[in-house]
C-alpha cells in the first residue's frame, strides 16, 4: 500500500514537472498576473508588420514571434505600455498599431465614419420630415409647374369619377 | 438645378469605385519610420572574420547601401546578379546577414560572388528590429554622415535602381555640392 502511493507520488511529480518543462518552452512565464493581462492586451493591439491584418499575438511569423518575445523581455524590466508601444513606432512607424493615435491624417479614420453617419441621418431625416409636411402639395415648385399639376390631378380625378360610374 | 442632385448618389458612388479600383493596384510596403534618422548604433561581429566587431561606424565616410539578406531568402538570390552589377560600377554596398547561418552564407558568396565590401552578421535578428525590416530582402540607402534616406522593401533591379535609388542619389550629390 505504501509502496503504491509513494509510487503515484512519483508519477503525479513527473508529470507535474513534464507539464513545467513544456511551459517554459511555450510560452513565457510572468512575474504576476498584471504583467501576463498587459501582455496580451499589448500583443494584440500591435499589428504584425509582416503579415496585414494580424496582431503579433495572432500571427506565427517568425518577425511576430520576436516582437512577443521584445514584449515580454521589456514588460518584465519594467517599462511602461507606452514605452512598449513608442519603441515599436520608432521602428516600424504608426503601421503597428491597430488604433492609432488621433493625430493629423488619422482624425479622418477616427471621425469621418461618425461624421458621414451623422450627414445620412440629417439627410434621411429631412427628406422623412418634407414628405410628411407636403399635403398633396410640393412647395418647391413654382407657379408654372404648380398649375399643370393641378390639371393632371383634375384630369385624373374625372377618369376615376367617370370610372366610377360605369 | 435638382435634376443635378439627383446624380450626386451616382457620381459619389463612381467616385468610390474609382479610389478603391486604385486601392487594388497600389504598394503594400511601407515607408520606414527611420527616413531621416541615424542608421541605430549596433557592434556585431563581421561574417568574413568572426572575431572582428564591426560598428555603425564603417556606415560613415561614403554613401553606401546596406543590404538586409539571408542565404535562406529566394529573392536575395533573385537580386544577387544586380548588386554585383552595382558593386562592379563602384557603388559601395555593406551586407547585413540576417537570421542566417554563417557557414551556409560564407558558401552562397563564393559560389555566387560577392557584392559586399563587408557583412555584419544579426544572426537572432534584434538590428532587423531596430531598422524596422519586416522580411529579406531589404535595402537601405546610407548617406556619408550615417544618415537612413530610403529604404526599399523587395529586390532592387534595374528598373527600381533607376526609377527610385538615382533620384536620392542625385540629390545627395546636390546636397553635398551645396556644403562645398
Amino acid at each position: 500500500m505504501r509502496k503504491q502511493a509513494s509510487q503515484l507520488v512519483v508519477l503525479v511529480m513527473s508529470l507535474l514537472f513534464s507539464v513545467m518543462v513544456l511551459a517554459a518552452i511555450d510560452t513565457f512565464t510572468f512575474t504576476d498576473q498584471d504583467t501576463q493581462d498587459r501582455f496580451k492586451v499589448l500583443t494584440e493591439e500591435l499589428r504584425c508588420p509582416k503579415c496585414d491584418g494580424q496582431s503579433i499575438a495572432g500571427s506565427n511569423a517568425p518577425i511576430a514571434n520576436d516582437l512577443r518575445s521584445i514584449v515580454y523581455q521589456k514588460l518584465e524590466s519594467g517599462e511602461s505600455d507606452q514605452q512598449i508601444v513608442d519603441f515599436m513606432v520608432d521602428r516600424y512607424g504608426e503601421f503597428v498599431l491597430y488604433r492609432p493615435k488621433t493625430t493629423g491624417k488619422t482624425q479622418w479614420l477616427w471621425y469621418g465614419p461618425i461624421a458621414f453617419g451623422v450627414i445620412g441621418v440629417l439627410v434621411l431625416g429631412t427628406i422623412v420630415l418634407r414628405s410628411r409636411s407636403r399635403d398633396g402639395y410640393d412647395e418647391d415648385l413654382d407657379e408654372e409647374h404648380q398649375s399643370k399639376l393641378d390639371v393632371v390631378r383634375q384630369m385624373l380625378d374625372e377618369k376615376d369619377s367617370t370610372g366610377r360610374a360605369e | 438645378m435638382k435634376r443635378v442632385f439627383l446624380l450626386l448618389p451616382l457620381l459619389v458612388l463612381m467616385a468610390l469605385g474609382v479610389l478603391f479600383f486604385r486601392g487594388l493596384s497600389l504598394d503594400d510596403t511601407v515607408p520606414s519610420a527611420l527616413i531621416a534618422k541615424p542608421f541605430p548604433v549596433f557592434s556585431l561581429p563581421s561574417l568574413e572574420e568572426p572575431g572582428t566587431t564591426l560598428t555603425e561606424g564603417i556606415l560613415k565616410g561614403q554613401v553606401s547601401l546596406v543590404n538586409v539578406w539571408g542565404s535562406w531568402c529566394p529573392t536575395c538570390y533573385a537580386e544577387h546578379p544586380y548588386l554585383l552589377e552595382l558593386a562592379e560600377q563602384g557603388v559601395v554596398i555593406f551586407g547585413m546577414n540576417y537570421k542566417d547561418e554563417g557557414d551556409k552564407a560564407i558558401a552562397w558568396l563564393n559560389k555566387l560572388g560577392d557584392p559586399y565590401r563587408t557583412n555584419f552578421v544579426d544572426a537572432d535578428g534584434r538590428l532587423g528590429i531596430d531598422l524596422g525590416v519586416r522580411g529579406a530582402p531589404e535595402t537601405f540607402l546610407v548617406d556619408a554622415d550615417g544618415v537612413i534616406r530610403y529604404k526599399h522593401e523587395g529586390e532592387v533591379n534595374a528598373r527600381v535602381w533607376n526609377d527610385i535609388f538615382e533620384p536620392i542619389l542625385a540629390q545627395l550629390n546636390q546636397e553635398r555640392e551645396g556644403k562645398k
